[in-house]
Order: C-alpha cells, then sequence, then structure tokens
C-alpha cells in the first residue's frame, strides 16, 4: 500500500466502515501505481462514471424532496390514521352506549321479546370489536411510517443540508380538484359555527 | 363439575371497546363480578390484592404485555399462581399460541370472537354451564 493510503487509513481507524473504504481506496491505488498507463486511463474513466451516476442520483433524490416526506408527508399521514383510531373509538363507544340503553330497555319488557332483542344487541356488542382489530391494523401502519422517516432521516443526514431543507408544493391538482382534501383533523377542522359566521357574512 | 359464576373476573385489555364488549358478554354469560385492567402492570396489581378465579387478558399492550403478566403471575409464589388464565388476541400466529402455552396460558381466544366462542373456552377452562 502506498505511504498516502496508509496515513488515511491511520487517521480514521476505529470508524469500520471508513476502514473499509481507505482499504478499497488503499487496493486502488496500489493497483494504480502497478498499472500500465492504458490501465490507468481505463480506471480513470471508470471513476469518472462512477461519480457521474452518485452525482445523479443524489440529485434525483433530493428532487425527491426527502425533507418533506419527514417535516409533513408522513407526519400528516400518522396524524389522519390517529384520527381514525379516535373517530372509530368515539363511535363504537356511542354505539355501544346506544345497546346498554336498549338492553336496560328489553329488560324492562321482559319475556321473550327481550330475550330476541338481547340476542340481537350482543350481536352489535360482538361486531364492535372491529374497532380493535381495525385500531391495531392501523397502529402497525404507523409504525412502519416512523421507520420510513427514521431512514428518509439517516438519508438527509447522508445527502447532507441541500436535501434536507428543499421544500415545495408537491400538490400538482389544478382548479376545484385541489379543494378535495376530505375530512380535516379535529385541531384543524372549521366548526359549523365558524361556517355560519362565515356563511353570514355573504348575506 | 359446573361452572361458578360468583367468582371474580378480571378482564384486561388496552382498548376500553374490548373491555366493554368482553365485560357486556360475561353479563351474558351470568358473570357479574367484573373487574377491568388496562394493561399487565395493572392487572398485576388486582392480582396481588383480590382473590379472582378468571383472568381474561389481551397481549398486546403496554408498559407490560399480556404474556408478561402470564409469566408474572405463573412465576409468582403466591396463591394466585394457578389462576386460570385465558388470552384474548389478535396475534394468531402459530409461536404465540406456543409461547402463550408454555408460558402457562389454559386457553386461547383470537379476536375477533362472539359469545359463544367465550362461553366454550370459559366452559373448558372453568367447566360446563
Amino acid at each position: 500500500m502506498s505511504e498516502s493510503a496508509a496515513q488515511i487509513t491511520n487517521a480514521v481507524e476505529g470508524n469500520s466502515k471508513r476502514d473499509k473504504l481507505v482499504k478499497i481506496i488503499g487496493t486502488m491505488l496500489d493497483k494504480v501505481e502497478q498499472a500500465s498507463s492504458q490501465t490507468r486511463d481505463s480506471m480513470y474513466s471508470e471513476l469518472v462514471e462512477l461519480k457521474r451516476v452518485i452525482e445523479e442520483s443524489k440529485q434525483e433524490i433530493t428532487i425527491a424532496r426527502p425533507g418533506d416526506i419527514k417535516r409533513k408527508d408522513i407526519p400528516t399521514a400518522t396524524d389522519e390514521l390517529d384520527a381514525v383510531i379516535a373517530a372509530t373509538a368515539q363511535a363504537t363507544a356511542e354505539i355501544m352506549d346506544s345497546c346498554d340503553a336498549i338492553q336496560n330497555a328489553a329488560g324492562e319488557i321482559g319475556g321473550e321479546a327481550a330475550d330476541k332483542i338481547n340476542a340481537e344487541v350482543m350481536k352489535i356488542f360482538e361486531s364492535c370489536s372491529f374497532q380493535d382489530i381495525t385500531g391495531q391494523r392501523i397502529k402497525k401502519v404507523v409504525t412502519t411510517l416512523r421507520s420510513i422517516e427514521e431512514r428518509v432521516e439517516r438519508l438527509i443526514s447522508l445527502l447532507g443540508d441541500r436535501a434536507g431543507n428543499i421544500t415545495g408544493d408537491d400538490d400538482t391538482r389544478v382548479g376545484d380538484a385541489r379543494l378535495l382534501n376530505g375530512p380535516q383533523l379535529p385541531e384543524k377542522a372549521v366548526s359549523q359555527d365558524d361556517i355560519d359566521k362565515l356563511l353570514a357574512e355573504f348575506d | 363439575m359446573a361452572v361458578n359464576k360468583n367468582i371474580n373476573v378480571l378482564i384486561v385489555d388496552d382498548y376500553t371497546t374490548m373491555l366493554r364488549i368482553i365485560k357486556n358478554l360475561l353479563k351474558q354469560l351470568g358473570f357479574n363480578n367484573v373487574d377491568e385492567a388496562t394493561d399487565g402492570t395493572m392487572a398485576l396489581e388486582k392480582i396481588k390484592t383480590k382473590e379472582y378465579g378468571l383472568v381474561i387478558s389481551d397481549w398486546n399492550m403496554e408498559p407490560m404485555t399480556g404474556l408478561e403478566l402470564l409469566k408474572q403471575v405463573r412465576g409468582s409464589t403466591a396463591d394466585f399462581k394457578n389462576v386460570p388464565f385465558i388470552m384474548v388476541t389478535a396475534e394468531s400466529k402459530t409461536e404465540n399460541v406456543v409461547a402463550a402455552k408454555q408460558a402457562g396460558v389454559n386457553n386461547y381466544i383470537v379476536k375477533p370472537f362472539n359469545a359463544e366462542t367465550l362461553k366454550t373456552k370459559i366452559a373448558a377452562v372453568l367447566g360446563e354451564f
């Protein structure tokens, strides 16, 4: 190995990834020193091509705006999923409240009719377990999204600020299509009162 | 042996929906002494302070899972170590069932389930209705 490569190797001792990289570079430098001029030119061309591919890949990743994915896209998706869990939990609780009320009323009636009502109400209770199952499935999706978020963060740190700071409007829709955004999250939602006040301003 | 419906039953689940469903189903089956806990830690505290004839627990809870609760109960030297324990969970992989069985579970119910399944499993553990 050449002296310069050996110095580099010593400087980064302790960092296994860099060690490997420096070892590869050292080996390459050794080969370059021993190679013919034709082989050196060929290797140089290969390295230039490799550099170009790396630069293009970096550019492609930058265009994908990983900063937006981490700061906006994934947090928005997880918030929406959390809202689904909360909304279904609330709705299920209200359904079961009504079931309790029906069962109490059936108890006052008594007899065969009450038994039939109770049997049907029990089926509603059983069906309400969907909230638990769907909630667990959604939590798995949220966990996956958080894992993607962490990987994107690592990607940003590798690419540097250039990739992480690029943000933009990735909504390519135009006209009325931009108004279709689905239900708002509870904390961001405009209340019916606010809408009524807004409408009143047009009168 | 006929099931004794006067026993204390502890149900453990981090979803209040499931607690209500199981409690209601148990009520329909004639069990009226039902306590609730929302994770393994809370359940273990209750088990230490009150005698239960049956524990029905979810698996996937934080900070203490249903499996860890089961292990702690079975690993205890106290009287409650042999309390009948039914796992009610969406974890339906073979390795989960094996792990629960090895930890000492008495029966295993996969969510979603109905009243008939719950009744059958309780009967298998406590005796016929």
